[in-house]
């Protein structure tokens, strides 16, 4: 009951937040001096192309450009009526892309579950890797274990991203006939989901997964056998050995929990810079991934897609923070009974 | 009849380096106490653990043989395999550890660790170890024990945490219970109701205990045997009533030389003379404010001292005695101008006999400064106190430094000084903190303390993290450089035996309330208050005629409502200061 008080609680507070970062993204995004179309009306002008103007011309007011900053803001978050009424991202109109000449909801949509799909195969697959390793490496600490661990580690650490990918798919394809770049096979794009098509993804996601994982995995290792080693020293840990517990039982039951929380504080942060760590290694892949779409947007000035995926990620990221919030409160009664009386 | 645990010829090293433990052998019979006795480094701690193979993992037992005769016949511990070794841990011998606070994990259910013992060896259901847990927790004298099943750690206080650990610890209804230094960690009357529910325990279900200490007193209350090690050898052993009386050891009559204790028989002092004080505290109360839960309930109100009066002749020693959170130290930080006291309250300190008095706590810049020279703090711990990162010349000329005293080779002359003041040399002056024992550590934050040449030195119980003997060198320096250099103590504890020997006046705080003062020796021949009773009478004394008297700590340890009318508080006020005696202060209705 308390929990579910204090997940409604936390709710409100990432709306309140989402609120602000709106207001941040839209004016940061419109910081450079000039926008898209502004831009693309003085170089038409420039090269006398008087027929573009008038289209140009049309867009500004059709998008209410013209207005003052601050009813461009309403407008496009929904809270005013711009030229066609209530129109903006609360109602679910995501904006138009001037440079793809496209809604932005175009755009995006496959991409923005496939971005959601390929981050969450490598927060499971660094989750998956990262926990039996690590705790491995602690409770075999300064053997030969812990030192293979933590030379693998460091190498995936070292290894660039992108070379990796290369090398992976080079490898991969000669002796395990995996297929090169993108997240499905061409002839499934655009099509339903098919069982067909689902292999095809599933096949297509194990070297980006792999990729964009294995810094992450490293890091998170050694920090979890980091954190480990610190509560194998305390006292309870003793306690429990003292009472007949099997290592394996003890280990997993008592210190990997108190290990754990800060991981679980983690998930919040892993996903935004998952995104935007992952541009490159989109770009090299071939990933219809969102990192690169936002790169171009911010290139072009393309200010409604641009806002769009930076609002995009901000929700992931609040609702990752909010879920490691609320799992925090679940795994660890010190927080939930924090102030109650003894 | 075979006795229940033998340890024969037991050695242990780290690594490769030497020994820490020797030869040790002894034996422990089926429900008798056998204490090892020994000081920090005496190999006492891992000697116990070394029996149920829970060893540091760079320890190796390198020769010897622990055998045990218990319920499932007789086991060589020492060549037991793992699986084996499992079953007998926590079952046929358990173990409590000294720090409650941390050896309980603070993410799981005290039920739910107490009952694990059952599910592990007794594979049982998890609520038929449910009722046997709760008959243990009522047994170890949990008021409500469905609560307490259902409490985490963290919401126990450190007693009743122990008391967890107890009921851990018995719940399998071992052979043997090993104890390692069950009590250091606790306040003295806690420490006396701890030791008298292990004595009960063990009368009742006939299991030995090993009992780890350096406290002989708590020997004298507790063992039938006793084992005295010092630097990984056994010194002396044998029965405990005889060893007592007459140490054969010179090792073994050094730690109770050491030992300090409340004289047997007290005769009432002279009441101190109040001419000359340097420091002196009217009506000073302390409230803390605890912001509240929500807004709509009160913020909860903390009293952490109540109209505390004292006075502090020069070149006399005034001890603050209580447990923790009786406010002596907020006392004592009040004293030093660290924290304002609550309106009304006043601190006068007196520099010199002929000056006026100054109130610590409404002085400009100029008089604080000149007043921080004067009054100066020798803190608990020697570990933390001193910065690992500078030399022990950089941490002594520091607060020169600050108050910008002599040149850069005057300041070195005064710490050379000083260190040789307090029985250090000055060829140590460039080491760093690491390099030095608990008790250097100590002289050394005493030897920075005077630095300033203060004439009121607050020590904030100096003593209590350092072994007996250190104890007893470090109380000797203080007598010495008090009657020397004409200094005035304000000297905080929770040990009555080791006030008994330093002060000239005793104040007993409890719950941010002087309950008593006089001076020790009239304290101790005449104390009023259940209270300071109870204190005195849970003090573990090393004479086996002088056992804890566990009524008179359960009398006055308890709430105050259950003190005789005399004592108690009506609505919340508490009775007043009154002087029965010439210089014998009691807290009570006359």
């Amino acid at each position: 009951m308390q929990i579910l008080r204090y997940a409604i609680y936390r709710f409100g507070t990432m709306l309140l937040t989402l609120l602000v970062v709106s207001v941040m993204i839209f004016v940061i995004i419109n910081l450079p001096p000039g926008d898209y179309l502004s831009n693309q009306i003085a170089e038409l002008q420039a090269t006398g192309q008087t027929s573009g103007v008038a289209k140009a011309e049309f867009l500004r007011t059709e998008f209410a450009l013209d207005k003052p900053l601050w009813q461009q803001y309403l407008i496009w978050m929904g809270f005013m009526p711009g030229p066609h009424g209530f129109s903006g991202m609360i109602q679910g109109n995501f904006g138009w892309s001037f440079e793809f000449d496209l809604p932005v909801a175009e755009i995006v949509g496959d991409t923005l579950w496939l971005t959601v799909l390929v981050n969450l195969a490598a927060v499971l697959f660094v989750y998956l890797v990262a926990l039996p390793l690590g705790v491995l490496a602690a409770a075999r600490a300064k053997t030969w274990i812990d030192y293979t661990a933590a030379l693998v580690g460091y190498l995936g650490l070292a290894t660039p991203n992108f070379l990796l990918a290369l090398i992976l798919f080079y490898y991969g394809h000669k002796y395990l006939n995996l297929p090169i770049g993108g997240l499905m096979d061409p002839q499934f794009e655009g099509e339903p989901m098919t069982f067909e098509k689902m292999k095809s993804i599933l096949v297509h996601l194990i070297v980006p997964t792999f990729v964009i994982g294995t810094s992450g995995t490293a890091a998170m290792m050694q920090r979890l056998r980091a954190n480990l080693l610190d509560e194998l020293g305390k006292p309870y840990v003793e306690t429990a050995v003292a009472k007949g517990m099997a290592e394996s039982k003890m280990l997993v039951k008592y210190p990997l929990r108190m290990a754990f929380n800060p991981f679980v504080a983690d998930i919040g942060n892993l996903l935004p810079s998952m995104v935007s760590g992952s541009v490159l290694v989109s770009v090299v892949l071939g990933l219809q991934t969102i990192g690169p779409t936002l790169l171009t947007a911010l290139k072009s000035q393309d200010q409604f897609l641009a806002g769009f995926v930076l609002m995009f990620v901000a929700l992931l990221t609040l609702i990752g923070t909010m879920i490691s919030d609320v799992l925090l409160v679940i795994l660890d009664p010190r927080i939930r009974y924090e102030g109650r009386e003894a | 009849m075979s006795p229940l645990l033998t340890v024969e010829d037991l050695s242990i090293g780290f690594g490769r380096g030497d020994a820490v433990v020797s030869g040790v052998g002894f034996e422990v019979n089926e429900g008798q106490t056998l204490a090892l006795v020994g000081e920090s480094g005496s190999g006492k701690t891992v000697t116990c653990r070394a029996i149920l193979r829970i060893l540091p993992r760079t320890a190796q037992i390198r020769s010897g043989k622990v055998m045990l005769h218990g319920r499932s016949g007789g086991l060589s511990l020492t060549d037991l395999g793992e699986r084996k070794m499992r079953a007998v841990r926590g079952d046929a011998v358990s173990m409590i550890f000294q720090e409650p606070m941390r050896s309980l994990s603070p993410l799981h259910r005290i039920g739910n660790q107490v009952s694990e013992v059952l599910w592990l060896h007794k594979r049982m259901s998890e609520s038929a170890a449910k009722k046997i847990v709760l008959e243990n927790f009522e047994r170890v004298g949990f008021p409500d024990p469905e609560r307490a099943y259902k409490s985490y750690p963290f919401e126990l206080s450190g007693g009743m945490r122990q008391r967890a650990m107890i009921a851990m610890a018995m719940v399998s209804r071992p052979d043997l219970l090993i104890a390692d230094e069950p009590t250091t960690a606790l306040d003295v009357t806690t420490q006396a109701q701890v030791l008298g529910l292990i004595n009960e325990l063990k009368q009742e279900t006939g299991m030995a205990v090993i009992l780890v200490t350096h406290d002989l007193g708590v020997v004298a209350n507790m063992a039938e045997q006793v084992v005295v090690m010092h630097k990984g050898r056994i010194m002396e052993s044998g029965a405990a009533a005889p060893m007592l009386q007459a140490p054969a050891h010179p090792y073994t009559q050094q730690l109770f030389d050491a030992a300090p204790s409340i004289p047997a028989n007290p005769e009432p002092a002279a009441p101190p003379g109040e001419d000359d004080l340097i420091l002196q505290m009217k009506g000073v109360s302390k409230t803390y404010t605890m912001r509240a839960q929500s807004a709509w309930k009160p913020e909860v109100l903390i009293h952490a001292c109540r109209g505390v009066d004292f006075s502090l002749p020069r070149g006399k020693t005034l001890a603050i005695v209580g447990e923790s959170g009786s406010g002596k130290t907020t006392a004592a930080r009040i004293a030093l101008g660290a924290e304002l006291p609550d309106r009304g309250g006043e601190v006068l300190f007196r520099a010199n006999p002929q000056g006026a008095p100054i109130a610590v706590h409404s002085m400009n810049r100029a008089a604080r400064t000149a007043f921080q020279k004067q009054a100066q703090m020798v803190f608990q711990d020697p570990y933390s106190s001193l910065s690992p990162r500078m030399r022990i010349l950089d941490a002594l000329t520091e607060p020169l430094e600050i108050h910008g005293i002599g040149s850069k080779s005057e300041q070195r002359d005064r710490a050379a000084a000083k260190l040789r003041q307090v029985g250090l040399n000055d060829d140590m002056l460039m080491r760093f903190p690491h390099a030095f024992s608990g008790g250097q550590r100590q002289r050394l934050s005493i030897a920075r303390a005077l630095m300033l040449e203060p004439s009121l030195l607050v020590c904030d119980e100096p003593t209590s993290a350092l072994d007996v003997s250190v104890q007893e060198q470090i109380l000797t320096l203080l007598e010495d450089i008090r009657d020397r250099l004409g200094l005035s103590y304000l000297f905080i504890s929770h040990d009555l035996a080791v006030v008994a020997r330093i002060a000239d006046e005793v104040a007993v705080m409890r719950q941010g309330l002087v309950v008593e003062q006089a001076p020790p020796d009239t304290l101790f021949y005449d104390p009023v208050h259940p209270y300071t009773k109870a204190l005195i009478a849970a003090q573990p004394t090393p004479d086996v005629d002088r056992p804890i008297n566990l009524k008179l700590v359960a009398q006055g340890a308890g709430s105050a409502d259950t003190w005789p009318d005399q004592f108690r508080f009506t609505d919340d006020e508490a009775p007043s200061l009154t002087q029965v005696q010439p210089g014998h202060k009691v807290r009570c209705h006359v």
